[in-house]
């Protein structure tokens, strides 16, 4: 018997009724496991060379899939600013085993996993082998030497080690010269404030993924913000030699003619003066790194 | 309605014994059998993970080839056939037509899992005795099993209803393979923007999520699943699949059939 | 009330690729059939005869008007209860046995378990099967499946049975068998609707027949009426030969041997030419009515291309 029309839409109704009904479980489903669920696999499996040959040849398919999950594990974990990425090397180390030529993995995975918590999993050793097994990989790639230069001066401070990546790097066919500058800055200077602007600087225009850029710009903006600082705070010193007080303010400063205007941070907010002579950004969180270069430690 | 509902449900299920389909559990026997010993080079923790890991997974496996395999010609096959034409003649409806094909595929398939299980059991305790509590706990995991199974047999069915056998077989086993990743289409969605966005978020909705459905490693590890979980969980198997025959019984009530 | 009223009923089936163009299969399909009547739906293949039982049955739906079985809505589930369907070439589930598959099919039709048990047996045994045993259907030869065909179309008390092209296939003795069957059925009571190109057949069974064509009706009437309507002849044997050029233009296929002439002579023309015969001086032998056949009342119907309803 063809339906009439009213019996189709009063069962179209509950059509729609039901799938409303499926959506809302599914949701609640979600939310109790949360997004660590899915990631429970991964602990599971012996190694990545054995899901690699259970994947019956789409290994690149499912690296792609677990270099997404391992992005948007390290995403939400960044969001709630958490301390502990425990999951991100597992899950970096089977991408990079499915699909070895995945350079993302390797290269933004590192960074991720070099830096210090919440910024990142705070495991440069681990960071470092990652970039290793990278290079073994693709050879020709010589933008992970830079990674891993990167990684060495930055997170583990050995700059002998930064040195010598810098240098295989810039020994690749179509290396930048710019990786030889490098190379000697590592040698000359070691840590150095000067260097670690050059470094950002050149993560940042060599990045394509936003987060990474945006890395970059916080450490700049750090360091912009740690020179001034410094400076800043020297001139507040100069000041109480001078007048035997701190000042309120930077009018202060300014009719004393030690400064010209009101000093404003990377972001345009003015600096704040404490009580005691100390100068503060306004908001501190956007300056995550701030405090690596000062020279006059509290 | 329940004598005809149950006239097809039981003869459903007798097409399938008689078509020998529950021979598979000899060879999902003999898989385990034969690949106990195996594992049993190993240290004995990892013997009874892997042999739950295989057990369970081949449970899975085998539940939603056959699915797939009958489905597709749960429909097609009586209109190719024309066996549907003596049914339509009689006082039965096109919607218990339907529902009595779903039923009696469940049943088989049910029916497959409780042999599947026994011969499971038994070979847990023949390599790893003694069983302890711990492995009545993976009844739950074919429990969410046969979640599962409602699901596909649903899907498979909808497609049977009006395209052909080789088309359902493909876009069964299509949507099979992405509800199984559909936690990461999820994922995708919340990395991308614009249209591809919401298509995948649609996408993430529409497609049965059989991710949430595996608890297989799980239980393999002797985790307990949250009672929560087992309640919604059903909840979305039941709503998904009732959605899916219910479309199923609309598209085939309107169907003139050749 | 009638057994079954069908108004104005057309089907017409989308064509082409883009399924633009309509094909009609039936047009304004009209007829009543009695209760208690045997009747004959007759048509050359592709007429819109299994189109026309489809549409009853609910297996296509009308583009068109509409029908009723004793009464009821044609859509309506429960007049099926009422009625049994054998479809043409019917192919029925291979994996079961004949009782399985009266069983199953005397479920669906609400037939009770113990009804069940009486009836299909009995049901076996008027159709000749009773020695088919548990041997699944795959194995029968198309004969016993048209046995078993009907033995589901008559598992229970059906009213009105619906059997397309009942004796397809079937060998001479097959067929004998299927025509005592469906005497049988009329001798108790009940309507039958048969459609069939196989004109031997109607004749034999059927109160009334309707002839379709190219998806109408071209002709519908009593038997006994379509038979002699279609023939209005006679023939006429006389002596003497050379009286056959005086009517030679009033009789049609003569026959001469020796001094035996035999020829046809429409019925409005018989008193004239025997007249004329008489004054030849001929003797008359024999004059015999001939009764007309099926066949030509159904060539008559299905040979124009445009036909007017009756």
């Amino acid at each position: 018997m063809k339906p009439s029309a009213k019996k189709t839409f009063v069962l179209t109704l509950v059509l729609m009724l039901l799938f409303a009904g499926s959506v809302l479980a599914l949701a609640k489903i979600n939310s109790l496991r949360g997004s660590q669920a899915t990631l429970q696999d991964v602990l599971y499996m012996p190694s990545g060379k054995l899901i690699k040959r259970m994947s019956l040849g789409y290994s690149g398919l499912l690296a792609d899939i677990y270099w997404t999950r391992a992005v948007q594990y390290f995403g939400s974990k960044h969001i709630a600013q958490s301390m502990h990425y425990d999951l991100l090397y597992p899950l970096l180390d089977i991408t990079t085993d499915l699909d070895p030529q995945l350079i993302a993995a390797y290269d933004y995975g590192s960074i991720f996993l070099s830096e210090q918590p919440p910024q990142g999993a705070g495991q440069p050793d681990k960071a470092v082998a990652l970039v290793e097994k990278g290079i073994r990989e693709n050879p020709a790639y010589w933008r992970l030497y830079f990674t891993l230069g990167f990684i060495q001066y930055q997170n583990r401070h050995d700059y002998h080690a930064a040195q010598e990546a810098f240098e295989k790097g810039s020994e690749i066919p179509g290396a930048l010269p710019w990786m030889k500058v490098m190379a000697a800055r590592m040698a000359e200077r070691g840590k150095d404030i000067g260097t670690a602007t050059a470094l950002w600087g050149a993560v940042y225009q060599m990045a394509s993924d936003k987060e990474i850029k945006h890395t970059a710009q916080l450490h700049l903006a750090s360091i912009q913000a740690d020179i001034a600082i410094d400076e800043l705070e020297r001139r507040v010193q100069t000041y109480q030699q001078r007048t035997g007080s701190f000042p309120s303010a930077w009018a202060d400063l300014e009719r004393a003619g030690l400064l010209r205007g009101i000093p404003l941070d990377p972001g345009g907010v003015p600096y704040q003066l404490q009580p005691g002579g100390r100068v503060e950004v306004l908001n501190a969180k956007k300056y995550p790194y701030l405090g690596e270069w000062r020279q006059n430690q509290h | 309605m329940i004598p005809r509902l149950s006239a097809i449900t039981s003869n459903t299920f007798r097409e399938a014994v008689r078509d020998r389909v529950l021979y598979n559990l000899i060879i999902f026997v003999l898989i385990l059998l034969a690949s106990a010993p195996l594992f049993s080079q190993i240290s004995i923790d990892i013997e009874r993970l892997m042999l739950v890991n295989l057990g369970l997974s081949a449970i899975s496996i085998f539940g939603v080839i056959i699915a797939i395999f009958i489905g597709i010609g749960l429909v097609s096959k009586e209109i190719d056939k024309k066996t549907l034409y003596t049914i339509l003649s009689r006082p039965v409806r096109r919607w218990e037509f339907i529902v009595g094909k779903y039923l009696g595929l469940v049943l088989t398939l049910l029916t497959n899992a409780v042999f599947m299980t026994i011969g499971f059991y038994a070979a847990l305790y023949l390599y790893t005795r003694p069983l302890s509590a711990a492995d009545a706990r993976l009844l739950i995991g074919i429990y969410f099993i046969v979640l599962e199974f409602l699901i596909i047999t649903a899907v498979t069915l909808l497609f049977s209803s009006f395209s052909s056998p080789i088309f359902s077989a493909l876009f069964s086993f299509a949507l099979f393979v992405i509800g199984t990743f559909s936690e990461d289409l999820r994922n995708f969605a919340a990395y991308s923007h614009g249209v591809g966005k919401w298509g995948a978020y649609a996408a993430s909705w529409i497609v049965p999520n059989f991710a949430s459905l595996n608890v297989i490693s799980q239980v393999a590890h002797k985790q307990p699943v949250a009672g929560a979980m087992v309640l919604f969980n059903t909840a979305y198997a039941l709503l998904y699949s009732a959605t899916v025959i219910l479309i199923a019984v609309l598209i085939f009530e309107r169907r003139n059939l050749k | 009330m009638y057994a079954i009223e069908i108004q104005n009923l057309s089907k017409s089936y989308q064509v082409g690729f883009w399924k633009k163009g309509l094909r009609p299969a039936l047009k304004n399909l009209s007829l009543c059939v009695e209760r208690g009547e045997t009747f004959g739906f007759l048509g050359p293949n592709g007429a819109g005869k299994t189109t026309t039982l489809k549409l009853l049955m609910g297996i296509t739906f009308p583009s068109s008007g509409t029908a009723k079985i004793l009464g009821r809505h044609f859509q309506d589930p429960e007049i099926k209860k009422k009625i049994g369907f054998l479809p043409e070439q019917p192919y029925f589930y291979d994996y079961l046995s004949a009782p399985e598959l009266l069983d199953y099919y005397g479920r669906l039709s609400g037939v009770s378990a113990e009804e069940r048990q009486r009836k299909i047996p009995a049901t076996l045994e008027s159709v000749g099967l009773n020695d088919a045993g548990n041997t699944q259907l795959r194995k029968f030869s198309k004969g016993m499946l048209q046995r078993v065909g009907i033995a589901q179309a008559i598992i229970h008390d059906r009213e009105i049975l619906f059997l397309d092209e009942p004796m397809s296939g079937l060998d001479p003795l097959g067929r004998h068998e299927v025509r005592e069957l469906i005497q049988k059925l009329k001798d108790a009571g009940k309507t039958i609707f048969f459609s069939t190109h196989i004109l031997s057949d109607a004749e034999a069974l059927c109160d009334r027949v309707a002839v379709i064509h190219k998806g109408q009706l071209r002709g519908i009437g009593v038997m006994n009426e379509l038979r002699s309507a279609a023939g209005t002849n006679s023939e006429i044997i006389w002596q003497g030969a050379n009286a056959l050029s005086a009517v030679v233009r009033d009789v049609t296929e003569p026959h001469v041997t020796g001094e035996l002439v035999r020829a046809t002579v429409a019925r409005e023309q018989q008193d004239r030419v025997l007249e004329k015969l008489r004054q030849q001086g001929a003797v008359l032998i024999s004059v015999t009515p001939l009764h007309g056949t099926l066949e030509e009342y159904f060539l008559a119907k299905t040979s124009q291309a445009e036909a007017v309803q009756p």
